[in-house]
């Protein structure tokens, strides 16, 4: 028996295959990955697989207006899940409106995350009179509920996708500064940032070439769930009037539409959409629940 | 002490002062509310006639500093809708938002905690497990859709309760309230509920995390050992143990009660200063939306600080960090 041998018989695994493996070992988050995945195809293919563009208005009859679910169409497809007040298949619209709802809660999510992280790592690596002031930001900021932050930027700002996008990275940065700031101040003091401070490695590299990826596991975790809390809160203030106009329906504004039909009994306006929304947002929450067990090395059995 | 109380009274009135910039210039930026106010038909002396009365016409920081003026004499300008303060006006719905929001703790302590309880106890039972996952439900459901459901299965579907309004209110010691009435705790319950089912979901988390905790610890096994009953150990000594974080958060979440109660109170028709708020937003009511604003940003950073202050005295650690820094 020589040594390579043995070394053969030894299955090698690299980090990310190893990840892949325990975060499938539950069957809740499988599935809750299964079910994102499906409805971010959905979304991304929406222009492919639906009957009718909704906000085309050449191909929405007024006629078709709040027809039960399963009712025909006058161009002949089946409505399989009704259709609003207007008139659009909404079985389209959620597809359509999946689009934006998603794409603005990635947006702000990913600048927000951007934003937080460089100014978290800033807090962490210098340290001193810059981090007292970030952190006391930081924390005032979080004395305020995200979603009265938000509600009072759009109060204050208006209506549209910039706007809201701008309100949601207003009100989440500070979760991505807290949680970078906290794993980075573990994470400079490791023998390897002296390593590199030894070797004479520039602060800037030290701080996104060496900590930042040190970092990541519980940016990816706070990362997740605040994606889903944005498109959550971008629904809301949606469903409220003050988020995005009718030109730009997302879920949230497909809920509001459908609201006014609800008391007289047309239960699938609001409905439909609103069952989108809670597969998007308990997905990914499900999906964070599991990375966060998955990336803890202190939650391992 | 005195130091610390001081630095951050100084801080309260620093970010009060700036969010009343940002909120101030944000609010002013955007839309112009004199081609809402004026008929349509109404000819260009009419508009500036209105542009005049509504103090629109002069510069921007002219503007903000009167508003600062009347702001420190607690007049915040008038509403453009209703021509009254507009203070009064949300000072005046108050009391409607403040009864949605208490009924909404009441509701998330009764049934938070005894549920909270009873899966800490018995964490591998089925019902436990139906309660956790309840709880996640409750964290993950967005307020606005529940409250729709609330209102398409109790109200439309089953039609036990009604689904807008305040109902009948009764005054007690002065105060006009629903909860005096049969009528109002018919109106109140659907909202109250709506509003708490995020604040029931913390209740259960906080005291089963809680329970599970104080079960293990000596001062249980040392209790049993002198064979005192378990309804006695559960009920005196772990309760007492874990009401006391349990009762400090919950109270802290008034707050946010008050901040979330603007979702419930649209779609529930309750008629507080949430909807109030929504209302002025879209009818670009702009002296009342900043009003508002400018009493939550009061109001939180009033809570923040009583909080700093209690803390720093309970934990005479918060206050030596604090100066260091």
């Amino acid at each position: 028996m020589s040594v390579s041998t043995v070394q053969a018989e030894v299955k090698v695994e690299t980090p990310f295959q190893r990840l892949r493996a325990e975060f499938f070992e539950s069957r809740i988050a499988a599935t809750a990955f299964v079910v994102f995945t499906v409805i971010v195809l959905l979304a991304v293919l929406a222009p492919w697989i639906t009957p009718q563009n909704p906000y085309d208005l050449a191909q929405v009859d007024v006629l078709d207006g709040r027809l039960p679910p399963g009712s025909e169409a006058f161009a002949g497809y089946t409505m399989w899940l009704g259709s609003d007040g207007a008139g659009r298949d909404l079985y389209s619209a959620i597809l359509y409106g999946l689009r934006i709802s998603i794409s603005v809660g990635l947006a702000s999510g990913v600048i927000a995350l951007a934003i937080g992280m460089a100014i978290g790592l800033i807090a962490a690596y210098v340290g001193g009179r810059t981090e007292a002031v970030i952190m006391r930001v930081v924390d005032l900021q979080l004395s305020f509920p995200a979603s009265l932050v938000a509600l009072m930027l759009v109060a204050a700002l208006g209506k549209g996708v910039d706007k809201i996008i701008l309100a949601l990275v207003v009100a989440q940065w500070a979760y991505y500064a807290r949680t970078v700031r906290a794993t980075a101040l573990v994470e400079r003091r490791k023998e390897y940032v002296e390593a590199a401070q030894c070797l004479g490695l520039s602060r800037m590299r030290i701080v996104f070439r060496h900590i930042l990826p040190n970092c990541l596991a519980p940016l990816i975790v706070v990362g997740t769930v605040q994606t889903a809390h944005a498109v959550s809160l971008e629904a809301t203030l949606s469903f409220l009037g003050v988020g995005l106009p009718q030109t730009e329906p997302s879920l949230g504004v497909l809920i509001a539409n459908g609201f006014e039909y609800m008391l007289s009994g047309r239960y699938w306006i609001s409905v439909f959409p609103g069952i989108a929304l809670l597969l998007t947002v308990a997905s990914i929450n499900l999906v964070g629940d599991q990375l966060r067990d998955v990336l803890n090395p202190r939650l391992k059995k | 002490m005195t130091v610390f109380v001081i630095r951050r009274l100084l801080q309260a009135f620093f970010v009060v002062f700036l969010m009343s910039v940002i909120v101030f210039f944000g609010v002013n930026i955007v839309g112009d509310p004199v081609y809402m106010l004026v008929s349509p038909d109404a000819d260009q002396a009419d508009i500036e006639a209105a542009i005049r009365r509504l103090g629109l016409d002069r510069p921007i920081w002219d503007q903000y500093v009167l508003f600062l003026k009347g702001a420190a004499q607690g007049n915040l300008g008038d509403s453009f809708i209703f021509g009254e303060p507009a203070l009064k006006l949300i000072l005046h719905h108050m009391p409607a938002t403040l009864e949605l929001a208490f009924s909404a703790l009441v509701l998330a302590i009764v049934l938070g905690i005894p549920l909270g309880l009873y899966s800490g106890l018995y964490p591998d039972h089925m019902v436990s497990k139906g309660i956790m996952a309840g709880s996640i439900l409750g964290f993950s459901l967005p307020t606005f859709w529940v409250g729709l459901m609330l209102i398409l299965v109790f109200a439309v579907e089953l039609g036990w309760l009604p689904s807008t309004g305040r109902g009948d209110t009764a005054s007690v010691f002065g105060i006009e309230t629903s909860l005096a009435t049969w009528d109002g705790l018919s109106h109140i319950f659907l909202p109250a509920l709506n509003l708490a089912l995020l604040k029931i979901s913390l209740a259960i988390r906080l005291t089963r995390a809680g329970v599970r905790e104080a079960m293990g610890q000596d001062y249980v096994k040392y209790a049993r050992a002198k064979g005192i009953s378990t309804k006695r150990i559960i009920f005196v000594h772990v309760m007492k143990n874990i009401m006391i974080p349990v009762v400090t958060v919950m109270g802290l979440e008034f707050g946010s009660l008050i901040g979330f109660s603007v979702v419930t109170e649209t779609i529930f028709a309750w008629p507080g200063m949430g909807k109030l708020l929504i209302d002025a937003i879209l009818q670009l009511d702009r002296p009342v939306v900043v009003a508002y604003l400018m009493i939550m940003v009061l109001f939180f950073v009033l809570i923040n600080l009583v909080v700093d202050i209690l803390y720093s005295i309970l934990d005479p650690r918060v206050r030596l960090q604090d100066q260091g820094a």
